[in-house]
């Protein structure tokens, strides 16, 4: 059987490779889509993980400044005090205040403008971020304003290069430090910043002893962890209860903070992704639909073509289920073959677009076992009809058939 | 079982549905063929000789009347059954020949072989012998356009035999030969019906005609003569 549907498919070969390209390129198409969409969606899901999970970030919020209204983080409502409040509320799981700003750091040889960030040690368990090498500072630490900084790995490149810059000592802003730890490496943030330049000391130092304020207390904002998902609306109507209560605002007031739910936003970033991959992928799967019509057009012009010769099968003895196998064999052959050189078209061009135009592509067994389920699927539906009416010919009409 | 004949018909009708209504072609034919019996079936063109064939050659279905078949009620049978029928019982023979184009003689030999589940060794071999008994051996591995229409009609007769029939059916097996062709064919067949295979044939020319033990002759979709193939029954004159 499978030699009679090869001897069909090499007489007359340039229509059989036409029909197969159809679906080469319907399933290259969608290997191509399916391996950039999921791309774009590990690049979405690592970075999501990279900023830890069920966030809040509470803002200091706007202020009134003789009618002049600023925008928020304007003032600076939150302190230590509330971030300390927070963290008493049984739906939070881990606070930290930040107090960041922008520092020249300066060290032997070498200096570097970064992102200071003044916080506590929790701000490692909310941001899921681990230690390198040495160690992280402590709540001690923030109580006597120790001088220690933990050093982001891109810090440490531009100040020590490939050294280790465990206890040694750098200078911020003129007054010195001593490094007691390197972070591990985070890699980009959603919005593409480079999360890695940063340094975290403790916030107290930062309040007192590198930034001042008129503020003794203040934090530009409070990083704040849920205790899972499900607590978070819970624990956003608590904080603002809270918050109003500390900071003493009047019934129908403006809250003077904002909190905003970045695992949303987050969320609602990985749902564009997710959708756009379905979309690029039925935009595809469309090509392949298109394919599999070719393969019917074409096996009905061979059935009507080959009608004397069904004629002739049946007469000699075919059953009707032989005749109808021939042609779906056929069929499925065309499909899996251009399938088979469609994934691999689809491989090398997502690769490539990878190396060249650095696409992130992820390629999944999962997306090929799929195009090849689907390609022979459609040899299966599309073969069917044209099979089915090879099949239904009555005898005497096919033999007649000139 | 032996006792039966190889074909008995009761009856038959058969009409066409048409736009303009049923056309009847047959009209209650009555006709027994024994065992290696050798019978050509004569008659104009429209007089329903080729549908009779079909029918006979379970290709076509009565719509009245019965027909056995090697002892098998057909007009019971489902289409299965009648392909296997057509398989193991009947050896089909046509005018054109009806050899597929793109392959070889021994595959063309082997064909109904590949229907009845035969291994592929034993097709091939079998169909060998059956072309080297037909005299053609030499082109085993030749394609039906290489060969004379005298060598087609004898791929297609070792076709009909390889599945050890009982009864062949030739549609005007010399109607695209020359004469001396014809002869050579005919030859073939009284070959086989000697061997003791059944042997019905339909044909046009009384001297093909004249190779058979039995004339039937069709006319307006009834039998007209059923006997000895005589000259006055070959020319068509009513006895």
């Amino acid at each position: 059987m499978l030699a009679e549907a090869w001897h069909a498919m090499g007489a007359n070969r340039l229509r059989t490779v036409l029909t197969m390209l159809g679906m080469m390129i319907g399933v290259a198409a969608v290997i191509m889509m399916l391996a950039i969409g999921r791309g774009a969606q590990f690049m979405v899901d690592q970075s999501i993980a990279s900023m830890g999970s069920n966030l809040f970030i509470v803002l200091s919020g706007s202020a009134m400044a003789g009618g002049v209204r600023l925008g928020s983080g304007a003032t600076p409502t939150l302190t230590t005090g509330d971030a300390d409040a927070i963290a008493e509320l049984p739906t939070i799981a881990a606070v930290a205040p930040v107090a960041p700003g922008a520092a020249q750091l300066v060290t032997g040889g070498a200096n570097w403008n970064t992102m200071v960030t003044g916080t506590t040690p929790a701000y490692l368990d909310v941001r899921d971020w681990g230690v390198a090498a040495g160690a992280a500072f402590t709540e001690a630490d923030v109580r006597s304003q120790t001088r220690v900084a933990l050093l982001g790995r891109t810090v440490v490149q531009n100040l020590f290069g490939d050294d280790d810059p465990v206890g040694k000592t750098i200078r911020i802003k003129g007054s010195p430090f001593t490094v007691i730890g390197v972070l591990a490496a985070k890699g980009q943030s959603l919005d593409g910043r480079d999360q890695d330049d940063t340094v975290l000391i403790p916030v107290t130092t930062a309040q007192r002893k590198v930034f001042g304020s008129q503020f003794p207390g203040s934090v530009r904002f409070i990083m704040v962890q849920a205790v899972a998902a499900a607590a978070m609306p819970a624990a956003e109507t608590e904080m603002a209860e809270l918050l109003r209560q500390r900071h003493h605002l009047p019934e129908r007031t403006e809250n003077d903070f904002d909190i905003r739910n970045l695992t949303a936003l987050a969320n609602a970033a990985a749902q564009t992704a997710h959708v756009m991959s379905i979309m690029l992928g039925a935009i595809a799967s469309v090509s392949l639909l298109v394919g599999g019509i070719g393969i019917m057009n074409i096996m009905l012009v061979s059935v009507t073509e080959r009608t004397r010769e069904i004629g002739i099968r049946i007469a000699i003895g075919a059953r009707q289920r032989d005749i109808l196998m021939q042609f779906l064999l056929e069929a499925i052959i065309i499909s899996l073959a251009g399938c088979i050189v469609g994934v691999v078209i689809g491989v090398v061009v997502a690769v490539a677009a990878n190396l060249l135009a650095n696409v992130a592509v992820v390629i999944t067994g999962v997306a090929i076992l799929l195009a090849f389920s689907v390609a022979a699927a459609v040899g299966v539906f599309f073969g069917f009809y044209p099979a089915n009416k090879a099949a239904r010919l009555k005898p005497i009409e096919a033999l007649r058939y000139q | 079982m032996t006792d039966e004949p190889l074909i008995r018909i009761e009856h038959l009708c058969k009409q066409y549905e048409t736009e303009a209504g049923p056309v009847p072609v047959l009209g209650d034919v009555n006709l027994v063929v024994l065992r290696s019996e050798f019978v050509a079936i004569m008659g104009p063109s429209g007089s329903g000789k080729s549908t009779f064939m079909n029918i006979v050659g379970c290709l076509d279905l009565p719509t009245s009347g019965r027909y056995f078949l090697d002892g098998r009620d057909v007009g019971t049978l489902d289409s299965d059954q009648l392909a296997r029928l057509r398989n193991t019982v009947i050896g089909f023979v046509f005018q054109g020949f009806n050899l597929l184009p793109r392959a070889t003689l021994v595959e063309n030999v082997a064909l109904p072989l590949v229907y009845a589940g035969v291994g592929r060794d034993v097709r091939e071999r079998r169909a060998r012998d059956l072309l080297a008994r037909v005299g053609l051996a030499a082109y085993a591995r030749y394609a039906p356009s290489q060969i004379s229409g005298g060598q087609q009609q004898r791929v297609a007769i070792a076709r009909a035999m390889i599945g050890e029939p009982k009864l062949i059916l030739a549609d005007e097996p010399t109607g695209n030969l020359d004469m001396k062709t014809s002869h050579e064919i005919m030859d073939v067949f009284s070959q086989l019906n000697a061997d003791g295979i059944t042997i019905v044939i339909v044909t046009h020319e009384p001297d093909i005609a004249g190779y058979a033990k039995r004339l039937v002759r069709f006319v307006d979709g009834r039998i007209t003569h059923d006997g000895a193939v005589t000259r006055a029954a070959v020319a068509g004159v009513e006895a």
